[in-house]
């Protein structure tokens, strides 16, 4: 499709921003998408399946990122936040900027020679910090754009004065200790933002020891220990000795309907993907018992209640109808204790597992506060970015051209994420058309 | 054969990928065997092949060197291949003559440890390479014109902002309802959630706009007679329930927003029987006309037909928001109302939990029955109600005496919505709902080009998520119609009519519906619609008569790649010999992850890429045996995976047979592997391979090797 001369800007690149960027890039629209990370991916990248039907789900979202890295459309503006926005005649003028990674982007060919020669090791944050990456590093192996970032506070060269291993080995010559930051100006005539979720603290509800316990894990972790690429090569192990685990428990609606510790929401997606973890740990070791203390289970999507019933009746996955008061480690095994109420008899039991996973509510991102305020954005009570009108504007916000879209407006899953992208995109297209007046 | 009439000249280029490649291959050794392969005019090596100066090596070397076909030995297809093709075209060089071969992700850094090995295999992979690249033919991507103007199935929330929306983008749309007025659902229901605000008012702004757009034509009192033709081209009929009058249009893109209906309750909790028994739909009408009920005990029943064992298995999804909001609005009403919500699990998902809050603190009673033991419902002399229920978490039994019984069901497909899909030829889900592409990334696209879905003919939903769908809806048919010409798939189906037999094979095996068979001059043959064809190639694998030939995957193209996979010359001693068939989008690229990983395994592997696992011919398998492997592997995607929507189905029907037949020609069973390997299964397929080789070094050579035409290796 060719360009037809109006630019829009997505900032967030996770699925909703990506959706939201082909749509409009195919719709010939110039997009400048920028992600604060140094790949774009977010938060379904991370993700070992999708519910309900099990895909893969790198799989199914890495044609998605090459389509947009290679879209002639789209501009990728990755490392970079939006830090300056002023309305003009034809729309916002927009000040990114862009973070050093001390690696030409233009020279960089990602073969990856010097991620293999640095010698420091640091936690990996895609890894949601059980496996390591280096301090020069592709965030995983599908990043786009392929191109290697130096985490500057890590980097021996930046701490101490020594080393230069990467730029001794770069053939291509793309190391620049030197880098700047570098501010680009924009002109677009819309903005869509995508900014996505943070899973919540886990530590909120401190009894169930996550920081203190080391078996105790949350949901996102999880997710990386059964990937095939994550820390463990998809061997789902304990993080205390590196054993599989026989038993494990999953609980429900931590910091989510929550009235003091946490959130009153709910956060919508939790139920589905502690049902899929359950199937996925079946599936690594059929012997594996499985456990989730729930509350109400909300399987309210396609194929959500037929996908619980069956990792029931075929997994043998055990739903356990109450939320344990509290989580004790056994010393010598690290195994865990949950102490939870019978419904029925009200008789206090205890369930002893050898890991716990802890499924934690959905929370704004950190800079939503930041970029709400920079556009001049509502956001709700819980700190989502408010639509103009809940039912028949989902999309719209108090700003015209401005527009909202995936988790950043709510908790939901992948499909409606990506309907509202769809949908976002839509309103900008259809405000293209109009003048200038609002 | 055409692409031969012409002198072949090939120039081949190795990359080095920094050390990547060439710290394991022997590059400069690699490209010294290429040069020498049949047709290559031109051979050199690139520190990396990619860089801007080697691309322009490249572009050089085709004008310089008059070069017609070029082969790059380097990293995976999947990231780079789109480079090279361009770079191919911008030296006037059709980008289908380009031919790319993975000597990293397949070969460096899978047998790190193995240089001499790696090399040679390096080697046969480019002799498979050039071998393809000499019967490579220039393919064109066909364009089809597209009709700027859309149809929108049903006139509700949905229908009518997808319309809006389009027609505010300059488009014309077609807006069909079945009832007199626009609206939907929306007629039927009192107030709504989050503030309580009157349907109606939501409702007549819409109407309104959609009344006063010059762009969109309204039908009401009227549904489709009928719908024929493509993506960019339908032709569609309207008649009028009416006059019975009919109006033809032609339209590029179709969007269905036929709604759903409340379940009807027959025969559950005395409905149809008691009168004072309905459903939350007659609940709203009657709130809706100020006839609030006069009651003193309310009891509502959720789930109900709904989350069953079998029939309608699915949970309502807004079933039990609406008797939430139902209650509260009751209460409101007259707050001495008592009020009892029966439930198997109150589903507030999202930020609807408020409203669940909410009930509490209006003393709403919740009480939870078990899915084995629903409520028993009586009618007392008084014509009150006698409702008995369990109350699962306090293990209580309840009776209660009520003089109202709301019942909640769940929303369900109604006979329009399926007679369009019929019309469309679009499929259903077990749901009954219209089955969207794919559940995940492309909920509002339906498997056919051009046509999309939104709201609750989807599935159930609230008004938000049909709002968003709707435009989402929009934005994927406006995309369609702002690019005026569409550009089909360049792999595609073709087939001769002259040895076509007729016999529909293709039309079965075809997930799209692009082949068809149609009766021409009293005979019956088949014809590809390119428009729909996606080029799995499962018609080709499955024609009887070999009548189908895929464009940039003819058979002759893989069993050139088949015969050249290993070498002609005698072993010292034995190693088994692997040729791997997978298709392009899960197992090929579980393939690259392996690499990516660095895992290791024997080189003792060839891989050929198909597009599908589907297209694996039976007579590919057969002359693999007869050029010298040991055992051959077909993998795809994991059944449900397929990018094909089905071909690996076909695979699967297909790989019993086929075992069958490899154990008739003499050979075990156990030769013919075929494996499910995503794209996220490195190790998967590492560990596929490590174990083959184990498995044929006990069973030993094929029977079946052939070492008759013994040529000497060109180094």
């Amino acid at each position: 499709m060719a360009y037809n001369g109006k630019s829009v800007l997505v900032i967030g690149g996770g699925i909703a921003g990506i959706q939201a960027s082909l749509d409009l890039a195919n719709g010939g629209f110039k997009v400048y998408l920028v992600e604060k990370e140094p790949s774009i991916g977010g938060r379904m990248a991370q993700l070992d399946k999708t519910f309900p039907t099990m895909d893969c789900s790198i799989c199914i979202l890495a044609p998605k990122m090459v389509e947009c890295a290679r879209h002639p459309n789209v501009e990728l503006i990755t490392y970079a936040e939006v830090k300056g926005v002023k309305k003009t005649s034809k729309g916002f003028k927009v000040k990114v900027f862009k973070k050093p990674r001390y690696v030409d982007e233009k020279k960089c060919v990602g073969c990856g020679i010097c991620v293999e020669k640095c010698p420091v090791k640091v936690p990996s944050e895609f890894d949601a910090l059980l496996g390591q990456r280096k301090a020069i590093y592709f965030p995983f192996p599908q990043a786009i754009p392929r191109i290697v970032t130096i985490d500057k506070e890590r980097c021996l060269y930046f701490t101490k004065g020594v080393c230069r291993v990467c730029e001794k080995f770069c053939d291509a010559k793309a190391v620049d200790f030197e880098q700047k930051p570098q501010a680009v100006e924009l002109n677009v005539r819309g903005i869509i933002v995508a900014v996505g979720f943070n899973p919540a603290d886990p530590a909120i509800i401190p009894e169930y020891g996550y920081g203190r316990f080391t078996n105790v894990i949350s949901a996102l972790q999880f997710e990386r220990l059964a990937n095939a690429s994550g820390p463990t090569r998809g061997e789902i192990k304990r993080p205390s000795d590196g054993a599989h685990p026989k038993r494990i428990a999953f609980i429900q609606c931590v910091g989510s309907r929550a009235m003091e510790r946490g959130q009153p929401y709910c956060s919508a997606v939790c139920c589905m993907h502690a049902v899929k973890e359950a199937i996925l740990a079946k599936e690594h070791d059929p012997e594996v018992e499985v456990y989730i203390f729930h509350n109400e289970f909300r399987a309210v999507g396609k194929g959500f209640q037929e996908f619980v019933n069956r990792a029931q009746s075929e997994y043998g996955i055990k739903y356990v109808r109450s939320l344990p008061g509290e989580v004790f480690e056994m010393p010598k095994t690290k195994n865990l204790v949950l102490r939870y109420e019978e419904t029925l008899t009200g008789k206090i039991s205890e369930l002893e597992a050898d890991m716990v996973v802890l499924c934690t509510a959905l929370v704004p991102r950190e800079n939503a506060k930041e970029l709400a305020a920079l556009f001049g954005l509502e956001l709700d009570e819980y700190g989502f970015f408010r639509s103009a009108d809940p039912l028949y504007a989902p999309v719209d916000t108090n700003r015209p051209r401005i527009y909202i879209c995936g988790c950043c407006e709510g908790p939901k899953d992948i499909p409606d994420s990506i309907a509202q992208a769809s949908a976002a995109s839509a309103r900008a297209m259809e405000a293209a058309q109009k003048g200038f007046g609002g | 054969m055409k692409a031969k009439a012409k002198l072949l000249r090939i120039g081949v280029f190795v990359c080095h990928c920094g050390i990547n490649i060439g710290g394991v291959v022997d590059v400069p050794s690699v490209v010294k065997y290429a040069s020498r392969l049949p047709n290559v005019v031109h051979a050199e090596e690139n520190l990396y092949t990619c860089s801007e100066e080697a691309l322009s090596r490249i572009k050089e070397a085709i004008k310089e060197k008059k070069l017609n076909r070029v082969v790059v030995a380097a990293c995976t297809p999947r990231t780079h291949e789109p480079l090279f093709r361009v770079t191919c075209q911008e030296a006037g060089l059709n980008p289908y003559l380009f031919e790319f071969v993975n000597i990293r992700e397949h070969c460096s850094w899978v047998h790190m440890h193995q240089p001499e090995a790696a090399t040679a295999k390096a080697k046969s992979l480019v002799r498979m390479g050039v071998a393809r690249a000499q019967l490579l033919e220039p393919q064109v991507e066909s364009e089809v014109e597209v009709e700027a103007q859309a149809l929108v199935i049903g006139g509700g929330i949905s229908g009518m902002h997808a319309a809006l929306n389009l027609a505010n983008q300059g488009f014309q749309v077609y807006l069909v309802e079945k009832e007199a007025e626009l609206g939907g659902m929306l007629r039927k229901l009192y107030r709504l959630l989050p503030d309580g605000v009157e349907a109606s008012k939501i409702l007549k702004p819409s109407v309104e706009a959609v009344k006063a757009s010059e762009k969109i034509k309204i039908f009401t009192s009227s549904k489709i007679k009928s719908i024929e033709g493509y993506v960019g081209n339908f032709n569609v009929t309207v008649i009028s329930l009416e006059t019975g009058e009919e109006t033809r249009f032609k339209v590029g893109t179709i969007i269905v927003a036929t709604g759903a209906v409340e379940k009807e309750p027959t025969q559950l909790y005395g409905y149809g029987e008691y009168e004072n028994v309905i459903t939350q739909l007659q609940l709203e009408g009657l709130l809706k006309e100020g006839k609030i009920p006069p009651a003193k005990k309310i009891v509502m029943i959720q789930c109900v037909g709904a989350r069953e064992s079998t029939g309608t298995t699915y949970c309502g999804r807004i079933c039990c928001v609406e008797a939430l909001k139902n209650a509260l609005i009751l209460k409101e009403l007259n707050p001495k109302v008592e009020i009892y919500i029966l439930h198997r699990d109150i589903r507030t998902y999202g930020r609807y939990e408020e409203y669940y809050q909410k009930a509490y603190t209006a003393q709403i009673h919740h009480l939870r029955f078990p899915e084995e033991k629903p409520p028993e419902v009586s009618q007392l002399p008084d014509k009150k109600l006698r409702v008995k229920v369990r109350d699962d978490l306090q293990g209580r039994d309840y009776t209660i005496d009520c003089d109202l019984l709301v019942l909640s069901p769940p929303l369900v497909q109604h006979s329009e919505g399926e007679e369009v899909a019929r019309m469309l030829r679009v499929p259903l889900g077990q749901d009954r709902f219209f089955l969207e592409a794919h559940a995940k990334l492309r909920p509002i696209d339906l498997a056919t080009d051009g046509i999309f879905v939104c709201g609750t003919a989807h599935g159930p939903k609230g008004i938000p998520e049909s709002v968003a769908q709707a435009y989402a809806a929009a934005s994927h048919a406006a995309i369609l119609m702002a690019s005026k010409v569409l550009r089909t798939e360049a792999i595609t189906a073709v087939i001769d009519q002259n040895i076509c037999i007729g016999c529909g094979v293709c039309e079965i095996a075809c997930p799209y519906g692009a082949a068809q068979l149609s009766n021409v001059d009293g005979r019956w043959v088949s014809s590809v619609n390119e428009a729909l064809c996606k080029g799995c190639g499962v018609c080709a694998s499955s024609c009887p008569a070999l009548a189908i030939t895929m464009r940039h995957y003819k058979n002759e193209q893989v069993l050139a790649q088949i015969r050249e996979a290993f070498p002609k010359v005698p072993e010292e001693k034995f190693e088994p010999r692997i040729l791997a068939f997978t298709c392009n989008w899960c197992s090929y690229a579980g393939a690259d992850l392996a690499g990516v990983s660095r895992m290791q395994y024997p080189p003792n592997v060839r891989i050929i890429k198909l597009m599908c696992s589907g297209r694996v011919d039976p007579f590919f398998i057969f002359e693999a045996f007869r050029n010298g492997a040991d055992g051959i592997l077909i993998s795809g995607c994991h059944p449900g995976d397929c990018h094909y929507i089905s071909g690996n189905r076909w695979t699967e029907a297909r790989f019993e047979e086929l075992r069958r037949m490899v154990k008739e020609v003499g050979l075990e069973p156990e030769r013919l592997r075929l494996e499910w390997v995503s794209a996220s299964e490195g190790e998967k397929f590492a560990k596929t391979i490590s174990s083959m080789v184990e498995d044929l070094r006990k069973l030993g050579p094929s029977p079946l090797r052939e070492v008759k035409r013994v040529e000497a290796d060109p180094n």
